[in-house]
């Protein structure tokens, strides 16, 4: 079996390796080579936060055993690649090694954003991106720490404060925003997420934005300046305004770059053979009209490698996303989202429900265009389904419709409080409606939580 | 807090010690009277003329008075073997009942004493320790540090763990002559209790359900927020006190046959033993109805229960073993390996487990009927290897002894022939599936690491797979742990459990296999 050409993917995240394995499904005889610095085996950069605070260890974030990719023949390479010779298909390796390659998949993934803040620079000042950003923190914060600021109220910066809080530092939330992640939550949702952080005794500080970041005179971080003048002292830094593609090493190239290397639908860049999927691929028009140019999480990843390896293996199928969702997980509290839940909308083209349970832990929102068909939902402190919201969006379901059929996407755990009930009977009170309310079978309401 | 959990240590530890200590206690002194109390008619004459040498004896530590004794058993017994007058050999162990009887030690003049202040202590001082437990804390998932523990992660602690409770079995199952002052110490409850003294099996039925309790505790602390791990807590705490301790214990008081009505064949593997058999059907109407009960749950209440709610009903909600694994055991969960070698070995042992325990007692059945005629020997001896390598030395020393190296279902996973039958079951024809989230996994894997089974949970969850596995207790830790919300244990119509292969929603593109 000689191979009929040689694919190279750059980068061993979930783009790179969904596109490797869709690649040897469809195709038993193409050569297939992930080259990645990082780490020779793909892991799961989500679970970073988890190995830190001893819930797992690094090989457990690894979704394969090692055996898996001699079994595939997908050949592991690590070593960090420096230039691109696209003319010549070739990479030049740190390590002096070249790689030539027929077909190229650049999927390089992200970088901590920077601004060019004073003292970014310091010891005891960083991001969380990487595996070797992981063990920088492991060792930043191994002893002397009693204080922490985290710049950035998004999603790496509340894993990085509930990592902190793990080893008993004190942390401090800068966020820029009115409220935490209000830039994507309404206002409630924020609102809700900021007393959970608060419960958790971190002091979170909104509207508050960093000045510069104070040394202490021997190239360690001792303080951190707001934009109000205010000091904080602190011992550690985590830089977590946001993320952007990790692509230095390709500007300046005849390869075409934004922010992100531009791709058209089917994924290539401006130059044949080469092409861009992951957090590192910039669309030049938007996939669907609620998408953006650039897709940094990990579903998108993971169905970009799925479409790009249909197109390499001779099928050009354009990446066509279907309904948005997400999740992520606040300290204790869990969200979901589906469909389109902006953080602010027009009062006048969208219908808005909200409920919140009176614990303040636990809420759903639902948006529904002029004519109530619905837009989106998002959910706290419980379980919805995504199959059930994919079909109720896709098919553009009343708002009405929606809930009462809510039981059916229940995905909370047996004998969890009936949330769903709840939710009913508020929506049928305010809007003046007769449903008929899901109940819960006699053993579980006997046995099982009450709201 | 932090105080009352400390105070908890010691009073544990304390107790521990005291614990470890009793059985050293007191000295030994043997007569002819007892000699004749405590051996067979068959016997009495022989051990009356072997051990009256011994008699009148002091013996201050149970090693060497006990070494004596079997020396003499021995020697007499290696004499008929090499002259092959095979029937005239003791072939039992009266360690256990004349050391009982010889013991003279304070304990047996204290009991409740003791009893408090060794076990008695490791409740309270388990109780102020668990108790307090995240108090403070909302709820959430509780599992920081685990792996940076040196009791949870095959650090010392937990080697030491392991390497006391391996200690503990072996002694239990072999050599229990040598903790009769720690029977001597539950006599009173035992005679409370059943009317009879207390035997090791009384101890260990004790130390076993105030383990379950105290670490039931626990549980209802590490898992607040979460009402399934704590009513399925619940279950196996009052199943392990009502029916395996309390109510067989009740049974004799009122002279009925010794029966717990939840273990099954053949997990209870002696159940078709004749000299079961023979008491309950010598017991009336009771016995009878215990038998037809055992039966129907080996015929009807399995495949029954199993095709309602998988084998979880059994397994991580009454089941004994279960019980302790889910409580005792849960500290140790993460340590069950994942891998596919592991999954294949796992298949060919307890499915072999299975085999020797159905082909053993279809001997034992045949041999029953046959009037003990046809191939009785090979039964008995298929029996004592049964109970020596199967039920002792796999479910005992390396099922709970093993939790520290190996996980808490170390048993469950390779060995029970139960769960086999069980996982049959459930793997082919059942309501029973854990349902993933349409395309929510990050692949994290906090579901594979900490299920028990070992089962790679993340395999199925990244390419949106239900979980349909034979080996699954429903436990529902996978679910609990789960940051993203992706999987729910489920039962509903067969209709679409198995789906080789899921297709991942929210991805327009191409309709894919994952
Ligand atoms: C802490 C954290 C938590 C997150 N949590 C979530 C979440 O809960 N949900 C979610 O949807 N998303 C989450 N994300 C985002 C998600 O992880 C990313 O969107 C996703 O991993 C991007 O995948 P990728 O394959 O595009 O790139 P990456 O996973 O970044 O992979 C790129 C790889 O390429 C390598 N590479 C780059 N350049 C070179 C070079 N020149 N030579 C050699 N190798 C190179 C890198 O070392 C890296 O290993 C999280 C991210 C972080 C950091
Ligand atoms: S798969 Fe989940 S429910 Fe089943 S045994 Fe493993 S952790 Fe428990
Ligand atoms: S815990 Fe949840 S998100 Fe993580 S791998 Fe398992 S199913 Fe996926």
């Amino acid at each position: 079996m000689s191979p009929s050409k040689h694919i190279v993917i750059l980068g061993n995240g979930i783009a790179g390796i969904t596109c490797a394995r869709h690649l040897r499904k469809g195709d038993d005889k193409i050569q297939i080579t992930v080259i990645s610095g990082e780490s020779k085996y793909f892991f799961s950069r989500t679970a970073l936060m988890y190995v830190y605070m001893g819930h797992m260890k690094f090989e457990h974030t690894q979704p394969y055993e090692n055996w898996f990719w001699e079994k595939n023949r997908i050949d592991l390479v690590q070593d960090w690649v420096e230039k691109v010779d696209f003319e010549g298909k070739k990479l030049y390796c740190q390590s002096g090694k070249t790689i030539t390659y027929d077909q190229l998949v650049l999927a390089t993934g992200s970088k901590p954003n920077k601004f060019g803040w004073p003292g970014q620079d310091l010891t005891g000042v960083q991001g969380l991106y990487s595996k070797q950003d992981l063990e920088l923190m492991e060792k930043n914060t191994e002893s002397g720490v009693k204080q922490a600021v985290i710049v950035g109220g998004g999603l790496i910066g509340i894993e990085m404060a509930e990592m902190l809080a793990y080893k008993n530092i004190e942390v401090t939330f800068l966020v820029r925003e009115s409220g935490f992640w209000r830039n994507i939550l309404p206002e409630e949702e924020s609102e809700m997420v900021g007393r959970h952080i608060r419960e958790h005794h971190f002091d979170l500080r909104v509207n508050t934005e960093l000045e510069e970041i104070i040394s202490d005179g021997s190239g360690k971080v001792k303080a951190v300046k707001t934009k109000s003048g205010e000091e904080i002292p602190c011992q550690f830094v985590g830089l977590t305004a946001g993320v952007s593609p990790n692509i230095d090493f390709l500007k300046g190239t005849e390869l075409d770059v934004d922010r992100g290397i531009l791709v058209d639908q089917l994924f290539q860049t401006n130059l044949k053979d080469v092409f861009a999927i992951g957090d590192c691929a910039q669309f030049r028009e938007k996939p669907d009209k609620n998408r953006n140019l650039i897709e940094q999480v990990w579903y998108t990843g993971r169905m970009h490698g799925e479409t790009l390896a249909q197109t390499i293996l001779g099928k050009p199928t354009p990446y066509k996303p279907g309904v948005w969702f997400n999740s992520a997980k606040f300290l204790d509290i869990e969200y979901q989202t589906y469909g389109q839940v902006p953080a602010d909308w027009d009062e006048s083209q969208v219908l808005n429900f909200y409920w919140e349970h009176s614990s303040g832990k636990v809420c759903f929102r639902m948006l529904c265009d002029s004519d109530g068909r619905i837009l989106g939902v998002n959910n706290f402190g419980f379980r919805l389904r995504h199959e059930f919201f994919d079909k109720a969006i896709r098919e553009q379901w009343s708002g009405q419709k929606v809930i009462q059929n809510l039981d059916k996407a229940n995905f909370d755990p047996e004998f969890f409080a009936p949330y769903i009930s709840a939710i009913q009977r508020k929506y049928a009170e305010e809007n003046n409606i007769t449903m008929k309310i899901s109940k819960p079978s006699f053993f579980k309401r006997l046995i099982g939580a009450k709201l | 807090m932090k105080y009352i959990q400390l105070i908890g240590l010691t009073l544990f530890l304390t107790g521990l010690l005291a614990f470890t200590v009793i059985p050293f206690l007191g000295e030994y002194t043997i007569s002819e009277a007892i000699v004749l109390d405590n051996t067979k008619d068959i016997h009495q004459e022989k051990m009356k003329e072997l051990l009256a040498p011994m008699y009148g004896k002091e013996y201050s530590s149970s090693f060497s008075f006990i070494r004596e004794l079997n020396q003499k058993v021995d020697d007499y017994n290696s004499e008929l073997k090499a002259e092959s007058k095979w029937d005239q050999v003791i072939w039992d162990d009266y360690s256990f009942p004349l050391a009982k009887a010889s013991l003279s030690s304070p304990v047996q003049n204290h009991p409740w004493l003791f009893l408090f202040v060794s076990i008695g202590l490791t409740v309270l001082g388990g109780l102020f320790y668990n108790l307090p437990k995240f108090k403070g804390e909302p709820e959430g998932i509780k599992n920081n540090g685990i792996f940076h523990s040196k009791m949870k992660n095959r650090g010392w602690l937990g080697m030491l763990t392991g390497s006391y409770l391996i200690l503990f079995y072996v002694i239990l199952y072999w050599f229990p002559a040598y903790m009769v002052n720690l029977v001597w110490m539950v006599e009173p409850l035992s005679l409370i209790l059943s009317g009879n003294p207390a035997s090791q099996w009384f101890l260990y039925g004790l130390i076993y359900t105030l383990a379950i309790l105290v670490m039931g505790v626990r549980m209802f602390r590490k898992y607040k927020g979460n009402r399934y791990q704590q009513i399925r807590t619940a279950s196996v705490m009052f199943f392990q006190t009502a029916f395996a301790f309390l109510i067989p214990e009740i049974l004799v008081l009122l002279n009925k046959p010794y029966f717990d009505f939840k273990n099954i064949w053949p997990l209870d593997y002696s159940f078709f033993y004749d000299y079961r058999i023979e008491t309950l059907t010598s017991s009336g109407a009771i016995g009878m109805f215990m038998l037809i009960w055992g039966i129907l749950l080996i015929v009807v209440g399995v495949p029954l229960f199993t095709y309602f709610y998988g084998k979880r009903w059994y397994c991580s909600w009454v089941c004994g073993c279960g019980g302790l694994a889910e409580t005792v055991g849960d500290p140790y969960r993460q340590l069950s390996d994942k891998s596919l070698k592991s999954w294949k070995i796992e298949r060919y042992l307890i499915h072999g487990v299975l085999v020797l325990a159905v082909v053993m007692t279809a001997l034992t059945i045949a041999n029953y009927f046959s009037a003990f005629s046809f191939l009785g020997n090979v039964t008995n001896q298929l029996h004592s290897f049964y109970g020596f390598a199967i039920g002792s030395a796999f479910a005992g020393v390396v099922g709970t002894g093993f939790y520290p190296f190996m996980g808490n279902r170390v048993w469950c996973r390779f060995g029970c022939p139960l769960a086999a039958y069980l996982g049959m079951v459930q793997r082919f024809k059942s309501r029973f599936r854990i349902t993933t989230n349409g395309g929510q996994c990050i692949s994290c894997g906090n579901c594979s690491t900490y299920c028990e089974m070992g089962i790679d949970v993340r395999w199925y969850a990244q390419r949106g797979q239900n979980i349909v596995r034979s080996s699954c207790v429903g436990c529902g830790v996978c679910s609990a742990v789960c940051p993203r919300g992706v999987l729910k244990l489920e039962n509903g119509p067969e209709e679409g459990r198995i789906n080789e292969m899921p297709i991942l929603i929210g991805n327009d593109s191409v309709k894919l296999n994952a």
